[in-house]
């Protein structure tokens, strides 16, 4: 298989997994019992009323019908109307994505960071009180409810020691403006990358205060498998004899570890990163909870909190896109960085 | 083989676990620990309304949000409620929660895993791709959307949980029964004639137990940790009775003015419970399983 194959391969393989997932979504919210305008009123509301919501909605429609608008208004990024108040849920999912994404990358990076070097130390010790150590420590982080561990951050960095923010993404006045050259403009959203697009330190310094103990949080919450993952790779590894040769040519402890060893165990850190995901997003809910991070997963909380139906449909779908997505992209990074799979 | 033989065989690989524990090392350790653990929340949950000393739903025990002191031992919260009493019979709904979810995974898990894997070709096809969907999506967010639309309750919300990780039940019987199926002995039993549900039932399923266990305790702690999660955002069975992820979602607001001691206990307590099951699971892996602990997974 050439590479190019396998990548088209993994592309067509992705769309029936997108499709029995959105399919999933419209079952879950739709076709389950329990009719989501009547759900959305709880109590008796004006029968006049109800039906209005259900034509403004194209609720009143047969399921097979609203199954294909649905769809339909998917292909061309429309998601629906909310049923609050009728606005866009696109529009506002899609103001709320970049808060989530700049909390998922920062959070990986965390995990992979500190899944990294614990693993790594941890392999050296093997069997040791040191290894031991570590690996407790990895159950830990895996038994603690991220939100919980949220707010014991908030509790010591924030309102004990005054450090850092104990919510939001800035201050009111710090919010970046991006890149602009004459007529030019252009944003991410991304508040860190926005603020060195606009070359404004104090910015970026601001953003990353505020963005440090959302990320530790998750992040911490995560590592616990990467350690285990490094672990078991580099205790292979360094007893392999290409190691053996750069100690016995007197190349630094550190250099042979992070420079040479570390190198080859980390294909499987990449695919764990995608497997890792749907995890990451799920706690990004209860984290951007404790911690009123204006994305996604906040945004959904609080449309819950209105029983607004529609709008949930719409974030769930895109919560599962992106998972999709992360993975396809992960798979095909995974493809190009390792050739044995082309083969 | 008969079937005491069988019984006898499974309980030979449970066993080293339960005799000599303590003499396997870290492993053994990992199990004694989490089943203490776990063993004596469940025996507190059962026996408060008999220790607490107040009654846990009881408000203006004390003064509202006092620090913990030798009258209140965790303190008080925002109702003046007592918080020892709510931590020591918070875990109820918790527990019931996540048996029940893990009951429901292993009665449609388990079966599915065997019936598709056996069955092979399209029928298996199809079910593996469900699965990997459902295994793909963000769990949290899947139990949201289901607990959501079922309502509240404890069925419910253990339908919601138990849906997210059949896909891990499934997946463990399916690579085992793969492997299992080319076993000499299995094709001695389809040699000899055997019924497709007589291989089943007594060939194959008994020699994948350890591993449902090992997935079993793991989905324990993940459970606990998800019920906790969908109290913290207000979608729990409902906040009449004491439970330490709606006390944790109460104690948010109250943290910012530095009372520390409404979500603290809780908190510890859903570790606690949660650790107790990650213990047992990883130690059993490693006694039951030695190549899972080897490659990682």
């Amino acid at each position: 298989m050439t590479l190019r194959t396998y990548i088209v391969s993994r592309i067509l393989l992705t769309i029936p997994m997108i499709f029995i997932l959105l399919t999933t979504v419209f079952l879950i919210m739709r076709v389950l019992p329990g009719d989501p305008v009547l759900l959305h009123f709880e109590k008796m509301e004006d029968p006049a009323l109800i039906a209005a919501m259900r034509v403004r909605l194209g609720l009143d429609k047969p399921l097979l019908m609203q199954y294909f608008d649905y769809l339909f208004g998917l292909f061309r990024g429309d998601l629906g109307k909310s049923m609050q108040d009728y606005s866009s849920i696109g529009q506002q999912i899609f103001a709320a994505f970049p808060a989530t994404l700049e909390l998922a990358i920062f959070s990986m990076l965390i995990a992979i960071l500190i899944g990294i070097f614990l693993g790594v130390e941890s392999s050296k010790a093997y069997n040791s009180p040191k290894d031991h150590l570590i690996r407790v420590f990895g159950i830990v982080t895996y038994a603690i409810p991220v939100f919980f561990l949220g707010m014991i951050l908030q509790m010591i960095f924030g309102i004990g020691l005054h450090w850092l923010p104990v919510g939001g993404r800035t201050y009111q006045n710090m919010v970046p403006t991006g890149l602009n050259v004459g007529p030019v403009h252009f944003s991410t959203g991304l508040y860190t990358v926005d603020s060195i697009l606009e070359g404004n330190i104090l910015k970026l310094g601001t953003a990353l205060k505020y963005l440090f103990l959302p990320s530790l949080t998750l992040g911490l919450v995560l590592c616990g498998i990467f350690i285990r993952l490094t672990r078991s790779n580099m205790f292979e590894t360094l007893r392999l004899d290409f190691v053996t040769a750069a100690k016995a040519r007197g190349l630094k402890d550190s250099t042979v570890t992070y420079g040479y060893a570390l190198r080859n165990a980390f294909l499987p850190v990449l695919t764990m990163m995608g497997l890792q995901f749907a995890l990451l997003l799920g706690g990004a809910v209860l984290t951007e909870t404790t911690f009123s991070w204006p994305g996604l997963g906040r945004y959904l909380v609080d449309r819950i909190n209105f029983r607004d139906y529609t709008a949930i449909q719409g974030v769930v779908v895109v919560f599962g896109l992106f998972v999709a997505l992360v993975s396809l992209a992960i798979d095909l990074l995974y493809a190009y960085l390792d050739p044995r799979i082309r083969l | 083989m008969t079937q005491t033989k069988i019984r006898r065989s499974i309980l030979s690989q449970l066993i080293p676990g339960i005799t000599s524990l303590a003499k396997r090392g870290l492993a053994g350790w990992l199990v004694l620990i989490g089943a203490i653990l776990t063993l004596s929340i469940i025996v507190l949950t059962v026996v408060s309304p008999w220790v607490s000393p107040y009654n846990p739903s009881a408000i203006n025990v004390g003064h509202p949000l006092l620090p913990p002191t030798s009258q209140y031992l965790f303190g008080t919260d925002d109702l003046g409620r007592d918080m020892f009493s709510r931590v020591i019979s918070g875990g109820g709904i918790m527990l019931q929660v996540s048996i029940l979810s893990v009951i429901v995974c292993f009665i449609i898990g388990v079966p599915l895993g065997l019936f598709s894997s056996h069955t092979g070709g399209v029928v298996d096809k199809f079910f593996n791709l469900i699965m990997d969907s459902v295994y793909a999506f963000p769990g949290l967010i899947l139990a949201i959307a289901l607990a959501l639309v079922l309502g509240r309750g404890v069925i419910n919300l253990a339908l919601s949980i138990a849906v997210i990780y059949i896909p891990s039940y499934f997946r463990v019987i399916r690579s085992q029964v793969l492997s299992i199926k080319e076993m000499p002995y299995v094709e001695a039993a389809n040699a000899a004639g055997a019924k497709r549900r007589t291989i089943l039932a007594r060939y194959i399923l008994p020699n994948t137990i350890p591993s449902i266990v090992v997935v079993a305790t793991v989905n324990f702690a993940d459970a606990i940790l998800t019920a906790a999660g969908l109290t913290f955002i207000g979608m729990g069975v409902n906040a009449t009775v004491p439970d330490w992820g709606w006390d944790l979602s109460n104690g948010r607001q109250l943290l910012l003015s530095g009372n520390w001691w409404v979500i603290a206990f809780p908190g510890l307590m859903i570790i606690l419970l949660a650790l107790g099951f990650t213990l047992m699971g990883e130690g059993l892996s490693e006694l039951l399983n030695p190549r899972l602990e080897q490659s990682g997974e």
